[in-house]
């Protein structure tokens, strides 16, 4: 492929597969113009590789020079001497092989196995290169972003990013809210899958905060009929105009010593505490929590003897239940079932956004989300299971992604065993159920989870440990190291995994004015005119 | 004279494969230094560049001695002396840096050195132009072993050859990179050739 007027930039003088290319500047370019995450393509003698700017230097040919550098005031010194004995140097990690090869013409850009030879011609890539790596709008590919400074949008293939379990993180403000929105929105639109979103802040379902303005739209107010708020404090929802679905509840019986282990260490309890409640439930059944909290100490001080349960452990756990018992939404009896409602709305293909309003603490959001979704879990493998039984591809649900904020409290190395999340993060798609995991401290999450995410999309992390933990496994690690912690604290992230084919810093497209409303929705309104225009042809 | 008329400055009297000198017609009528210049040997033309000039007398046994304790000026001197115009002469020794044969220019020596007798050319400012547009010859400067210092030999071509560029900064700027290679090995050098030639 020729393009019409490459930007040159210098050529190859040496590099390895695993450390990337070292690329001598021409003199006529300056290394001010460049920056660390731009593109570039190098024309091999048989093949054409895509990569990324990961460094930039500067060489000088002659150790004296920097001992004696020449009068800075003199331009034309300095003139000669660029790009001669002084010069820029990039340093390049080739990602694909993008035409040239006859895979990579007839199946798109490749992973790179190779690097071009010596004094291959470097240049910026060109939009079109770049659209031709990061595909254009589609019904798979979901537009998020730019890359860094360009114009050409980053499309995600959902398709290819529900199939596995994603995370996106970065320190609190970076922008990880408005980017789950943008996903959220993305999947929406291309419908490839139905989500169940527990929204600690109340950040998703009606309309979110925005550091720079005015509130801006939720997901129920983009799309009315593809998405249920359900709340868990109607008293918040109604104070913020919110029009919820339906107002959840829950009962005593519903909880199971399993939620109360995830809830160890909020609830301070002992390990012998969180063994007690499983013997507690076996000898006094489905209602154990209620008789916990509710009955006095003599009642149940002969069930105690039989368990061998220590009086202190017991008073242990019977304060940690207190404190659920004292929620809100937990009462002795739902008035209706919480799961029934939310696998009903999510089998007709409607989005739930469960909103926590006044319940911001951890132990209530842990509690809810994990006993929810263990719940809404176990039906997805049933109903997985019939069909495949039955061998009826139609019979199986339609892919599910919950999304969780605060993972690590869920998928910490100490409960990732234990709560559904860390089941579902492992076991993958075979359920159909994925997660979307939001979190500010990645290192907090099981290595054993991170390892199984499929796409991962980091704003700005500065904790050592944490961007570790994110880049942990990925080829290039250290050059994309250079380029996480290049970013900006805000609206600029990196994503890579499944859903692109190579590492990408970008700026999430813009959202929150008019026009990006119009635009989110755009595709909305065109399937439904499609489908009104398919009703009409069966007509006729 | 038109300005692109070549200007016969001599005659070869001495020739080597990568060097020629001449003697001047008149006496001090000499090429600058780092001029560039012209000869022929049958079909191929030499291109040498003027690095040397040296104006001693005829004889070598025969110094000349101090004659002006009487006279006014340095001219009358002369008018008084009217036979040493013919007992002193004028030479210049240029290095060949390229020549053209077969209608092409080639910035490496020719096949066979000047020939004596040969006439010697100053080059207009065109064939200059045309000459410099490669700086192929820098090399055989930079690795040539002469009485003179290199760097200001180089330094007084790039001076001279920048005149007949309508750019002159661009010119030298790009001289001063192909340099900047050729001198790779010695910063210092390069230095005192670009200290030399900045524009």
């Amino acid at each position: 492929m020729t393009q019409e007027k490459p930007d040159r930039l210098g050529v190859v003088t040496s590099g390895f597969l695993n450390k990337g290319v070292e690329v001598k500047l021409d003199s006529s370019v300056s290394v001010e113009d460049l920056a660390v995450g731009q593109y570039v393509t190098i024309e091999g003698q048989k093949q054409r590789f895509f990569g990324m700017i990961t460094d930039i230097g500067l060489g000088v040919i002659d150790p004296q020079i920097p001992l004696s550098p020449p009068d800075t005031t003199d331009s034309f010194a300095s003139e000669v001497m660029a790009g001669t004995t002084t010069y820029g140097i990039l340093y390049v990690v080739p990602y694909l092989t993008i035409g040239g090869e006859v895979t990579s013409l007839l199946e798109g850009p490749q992973p790179v196995k190779t690097i071009p030879g010596h004094f291959s011609r470097v240049n910026l890539a060109s939009e079109r290169d770049i659209e031709l790596v990061f595909g254009k709008e589609d019904k798979e590919r979901f537009w998020v972003g730019n890359p860094l400074d360009m114009e050409t949008k980053l499309c995600l293939n959902l398709e290819e990013m529900i199939k596995r379990s994603n995370g996106i993180f970065g320190k609190s403000g970076t922008g990880k809210t408005f980017l789950t929105r943008i996903l959220l929105i993305g999947m929406l639109q291309q419908r490839q899958a139905v989500n169940l979103v527990f929204d600690m802040h109340s950040e998703y379902g009606w309309a979110g905060t925005s550091e720079r303005g005015p509130a801006v739209k939720g997901l129920k107010q983009l799309f009315p009929d593809k998405v249920a708020v359900f709340t868990l404090d109607e008293e918040s929802s109604r104070r913020r105009k919110v029009s919820t679905d339906f107002v959840v509840r829950i009962g005593y019986d519903e909880i199971t010593p399993e939620d109360i282990a995830i809830l160890r260490t909020t609830l301070n309890l002992t390990e012998l505490a969180v063994e007690a409640a499983y013997q507690l439930r076996k000898s006094l059944g489905k209602n154990w929590l209620r008789q916990v909290v509710e009955s006095s100490d003599e009642e149940i001080e002969d069930k105690l003897k039989d368990a061998s349960i220590h009086e202190s452990t017991f008073q242990s756990l019977k304060r940690g239940l207190g404190i659920i018992g004292r929620l809100g939404f937990v009462s002795k009896q739902a008035p209706e079932d919480a799961v029934k409602r939310i696998l009903d709305c999510l089998t007709q293909g409607i989005n739930v956004v469960l909103e926590f309003g006044r319940y911001r603490e951890i132990s209530a959001y842990l509690l809810v989300a994990n006993m929810l979704s263990r719940r809404i879990y176990a039906h997805y493998q049933q109903q997985m299971e019939r069909a495949i039984a039955e061998g009826d591809d139609a019979m199986k649900p339609t892919p599910l992604v919950i999304t969780i904020e605060e993972a690590h409290r869920f998928l910490n190395p100490e409960v990732a065993g234990r709560t559904i999340f860390g089941t579902i993060a492992r076991e993958m798609r075979k359920y159909n159920v994925t997660l979307l995991v939001i979190d500010q401290r990645p290192s907090g999450i099981d290595e054993e989870v991170m390892s199984q995410m499929g796409t991962k999309i980091t704003c700005l992390l500065d904790n050592e440990r944490d961007v570790d933990s994110v880049l942990a496994g990925v080829s290039g690690r250290s050059a994309l190291k250079s380029v996480l912690a290049r970013l900006a604290p805000k609206q600029q992230a990196l994503v890579f995994g499944h859903a692109v084919p190579m590492p990408v810093a970008f700026q999430p497209r813009e959202y929150g004015s008019a026009e990006s409303y119009r635009y989110f929705t755009a595709g909305e309104a065109e399937t439904v005119k499609q489908a009104e225009q398919d009703i009409e042809e069966l007509w006729q | 004279m038109n300005i692109n008329e070549a200007q016969r400055v001599g005659e070869v009297i001495e020739a080597s494969t990568t060097d020629f000198t001449a003697q001047c017609y008149e006496l001090y009528q000499l090429p600058p230094l780092g001029s560039l210049v012209r000869t022929r040997d049958a079909d191929v033309e030499l291109y040498g560049i003027v690095y040397q000039a040296t104006t001693t007398s005829f004889d070598p046994g025969r110094r000349p001695i101090a004659r002006g304790k009487d006279e006014v000026s340095e001219e009358a001197i002369y008018q008084a002396n009217p036979q040493l115009a013919k007992l002193l002469k004028s030479e210049f020794s240029t290095l060949v840096v390229g020549h053209r044969s077969d209608g092409g220019l080639h910035h490496y020596l020719p096949p066979q050195p000047a020939r004596i007798h040969g006439f010697v050319y100053l080059c207009p400012p065109d064939e200059v132009r045309e000459f410099s547009q490669s700086f192929s010859f820098l090399d055989i400067l930079v690795n040539a072993r002469l009485p003179v210092a290199t760097d200001e030999l180089i330094a007084a071509t790039l001076r001279r050859m920048s005149g007949v560029h309508e750019d002159r900064r661009r010119f030298l700027v790009a001289a001063g990179k192909e340099l900047a290679i050729l001198f790779s090995q010695d910063f210092n050098q390069f230095r005192a050739v670009l200290e030399r030639i900045r524009a």
